[in-house]
């Protein structure tokens, strides 16, 4: 016998919680404890009396276990709203990353080309390494990261992703 | 206002939610609390012997009355002592309080003597913890934790409450409080949703009602609620292990249990409805048996308080969230509204007659020995008018008690369903007794369960608590011992109980009543005079020692599949199968 492997799709899902102890590894430890996929989260404090926080998490798995997981979200007292951006409609999800690259000659001339094109800014420079900022979807990040390690990437930082529904409303 | 200590505060808000009972153990940790409580009379205080005794204590209390259990232990091993009861009631949904010491709050995180990481432990395992790092939230906190324990779906709520807490002063706000604002369950059930049900019933040929646990929770009137609908549609009635005793045994219209060790008639009529409403159950693994074979042809009417229920392992087609006794009111009135009458279910219920004409409870007499089944069906006819309250622990005799014990009431039936806790039965009993003083309180127990928790045998004497515990003593730990039968081939590695006490000289030390029974022409006699003893009894009773549970649905195999008591069984059974838990 051997274990399977399920077919997964990609789901942004966004929770509005609490903003206490604890939080955060309520719903970190719950996808852990029932074997869900965490692939990013970011969580930062979003209201003026700090009393609420946003948590973004980008998960992966069948649409049944979606479900499953925005419903034992919800369960969680601390947890006011949950909302799943994929299937909620047209989101914008930005992400964004520095990127350390080192190099002389060609390719330090290069990697600034590239990041040019990419609207990568430069945030710190030195004789012979750059650190670019870069926002974007996740495949344009993965993208550039990709280009960058034929010309020297040291190391790269991320965020995960955040994501709003488009229009007027609230997600 | 004057201020007050945390633990002053504490006693003040469990007075304010109507506590008068709570299980617990003393230490460092917690010395503030029980000088607080020295001085509190007001509210009882009940000994146990182990932290797992208190946990399982409170769960019987509460699942016995209705009211929440309450909690009171250390830090460190105080806390991990009582995690299973707290896991079990997680599982089982039963409202629960559990109140833990903690290190001062300079000392977390430097592992301080008995300090452990409370909060983390139990985060998975509560419906919702704390930390209290102020005495002026404890009467905030002990507000919600009432309310998030015993709303919605019921669970544990464990409240951390470090030493300096319990010492440091505050003013108690005891009309401050927003502990009903955050947490808001679901009550009554969409109109037209339950409408949709209510039609789907009515034009059922082949309906059931399949009953769970959330009916007990949702208290008396569900029960009630349910055997207006049961009689209205006309549809036959099974139950969960968890739900025993919220629809009567004695009614025609009942199948018996259904699942694992349910009635044939139950599974099958699981298998064959065309209708089937889920009524506060969960679809459990033990439940649905393979889930690909699953019911295969009925419409399926979820309704549960809680969302994550529904669509958890099978797919139903019309989801409710809302509370079960509540709905099950307005499918009553909207068919009373209506005037509707059920179709013609003769056919349905002679194919039922069909299945019960099999007889899966049957089991083969002995004049020799005693069956486990027959010492339980003695059990229940010799005490049944008395309406007892029978705890278990868990295995076989615990599958027996409950295809052979009956129930005609809620509440008289605590079992660990989910977790399936050996150990949970005695403690249990004494949390019952406590709520019910009056009531005859019985733990069905095997031989090697009763073991996990015998320390508190001590506690029964303590409170002077007629507890009885009438062991199915066969010398195995069976449900093991059976499973290896049927799936290693009769290899019992480990599953033999050896060096058993002497049950009645144990009974004896512990200033308990003692009595052995191995021979059916005594059983009743024996029976009858554990019953008439005022105080503790703990019945030895010699069982035929390699009896098997049936009927069985085998680990992976569909409702149609059950093995009867009288097919061959030993056997070897394929990977896939052995995986299954």
């Amino acid at each position: 016998m051997h274990i399977k492997e399920e077919f997964a799709e990609r789901h942004v899902l966004t929770l509005t919680v609490d903003n206490e102890a604890g939080t955060l590894a309520r719903i970190a430890g719950m996808f852990t404890a029932r074997g869900y996929n965490i692939d990013s989260l970011t969580v930062a404090d979003i209201s003026e009396d700090h009393a609420i926080s946003r948590i973004t998490i980008v998960t992966k798995g069948p649409p049944e276990v979606i479900d499953q997981i925005i419903a034992q979200c919800e369960r969680l007292v601390p947890v006011h709203k949950v909302t799943d951006l994929t299937d909620a409609g047209p989101h914008v999800e930005r992400e964004l990353a520095l990127v350390k690259v080192s190099g002389a000659g060609d390719k330090r001339v290069e990697a600034m080309r590239l990041a040019d094109i990419y609207r990568a800014r430069v945030i710190d420079a030195t004789v012979s390494s750059f650190i670019f900022e870069i926002t974007g979807g996740p495949d344009k990040i993965d993208t550039f990261v990709a280009l960058m390690r034929e010309l020297g990437l040291v190391e790269v930082g991320r965020t995960g992703i955040v994501g709003l529904m488009r229009g007027s409303d609230a997600s | 206002m004057a201020e007050n200590s945390g633990a002053d505060i504490l006693i003040e808000a469990l007075l304010a939610q109507g506590v008068d009972t709570v299980f617990g153990y003393p230490g460092g940790a917690v010395l503030p609390i029980y000088d607080a409580l020295f001085q509190h009379p007001k509210i009882r205080h009940v000994l146990v012997r182990h932290e797992a005794g208190a946990a399982h204590a409170a769960e019987g209390y509460a699942r016995s009355t209705g009211k929440p259990g309450v909690v009171l232990v250390t830090s460190g091993p105080g806390a991990t002592n009582a995690v299973t009861g707290i896991a079990d009631a997680f599982m089982d949904s039963i409202p629960m309080i559990c109140i833990t010491g903690q290190v001062a709050t300079n000392l977390i995180g430097s592992d301080a003597f008995q300090e452990a990481d409370t909060i983390g432990i139990t985060r998975h395992c509560t419906k919702h913890n704390y930390l209290v790092k102020d005495p002026a939230e404890l009467g905030a906190v002990v507000a919600e934790a009432f309310h998030i324990a015993t709303q919605g779906r019921p669970g544990p709520v464990v409240i951390d409450i470090p030493k300096n807490v319990q010492v440091a002063t505050a003013e108690f706000d005891r009309h401050g409080s927003n502990a009903t604002k955050r947490y808001i369950p679901a009550g009554d059930a969409d109109f037209a949703a339950i409408t949709q049900a209510v039609e789907l019933l009515a034009k059922a040929k082949a309906p059931i009602l399949y009953t769970g646990g959330g009916i007990i929770n949702s208290g008396p009137d569900a029960s009630a609620a349910l055997r207006e609908l049961a009689t209205l549609s006309g549809a036959p009635v099974t139950s969960t292990l968890m739900g025993l005793g919220s629809f009567p045994a004695s009614d025609p219209a009942w199948l018996g249990m259904l699942g694992m060790h349910g009635t044939y008639e139950a599974n099958m009529a699981m298998n064959q409805c065309d209708v089937m409403l889920c009524l506060g159950a969960r679809f459990d693994d033990r439940v649905t048996g393979r889930l690909d074979a699953f019911s295969p042809n009925s419409t399926k009417v979820h309704i549960d308080i809680d969302r994550s229920s529904i669509n958890k392992t099978v797919r139903v087609d019309l989801p409710i969230v809302a509370d079960v006794g509540k709905a099950i009111r307005q499918m009553i009135t909207i068919w009373n509204s209506r005037k509707l009458q059920p179709q013609n279910l003769d056919e349905w219920w002679a194919r039922i007659k069909g299945w019960r004409s099999v007889g899966s409870l049957n089991y083969p007499a002995s004049q020799s020995e005693i069956m486990p089944q027959y010492a339980i069906e003695r059990l229940y006819e010799l005490t049944k008018d008395k309406a007892p309250i029978i705890t278990t622990e868990v295995g076989q005799h615990q599958m027996w008690a409950a295809q052979h014990f009956h129930f005609d009431a809620p509440n008289k039936w605590l079992t660990s369903g989910g977790l399936g806790t050996m150990g949970y039965g005695l403690p249990a009993a004494i949390g019952a007794q406590m709520g019910n003083p009056d009531a005859l309180v019985i733990d069905i127990a095997g031989e090697a369960s009763i073991q996990m928790n015998i320390q508190e045998l001590g506690t029964a004497t303590q409170y002077r608590l007629p507890v009885k515990v009438f062991i199915l003593n066969n010398e195995w730990m069976g449900m093991v011992r059976q499973w290896q039968q049927l799936t290693y081939e009769s290899r019992y590695s480990n599953s033999y109980s050896d060096s058993l006490p002497d049950f009645v000289a144990l009974a004896e030390a512990y200033g308990w009543k003692g009595i052995r029974c191995d021979d059916p022409a005594k059983l009743d006699d024996a029976i009858a005079e554990m019953l008439a003893f005022d105080g503790p009894v703990m019945f030895d009773c010699r069982v035929s020692k390699e009896a098997n549970c049936f009927p069985m649905i085998p680990s992976g195999a569909a409702h149609t599949e059950m093995i009867l008591h009288s097919d061959e069984v030993s056997g070897t059974m394929d990977d896939e199968a052995k995986a299954l838990v």
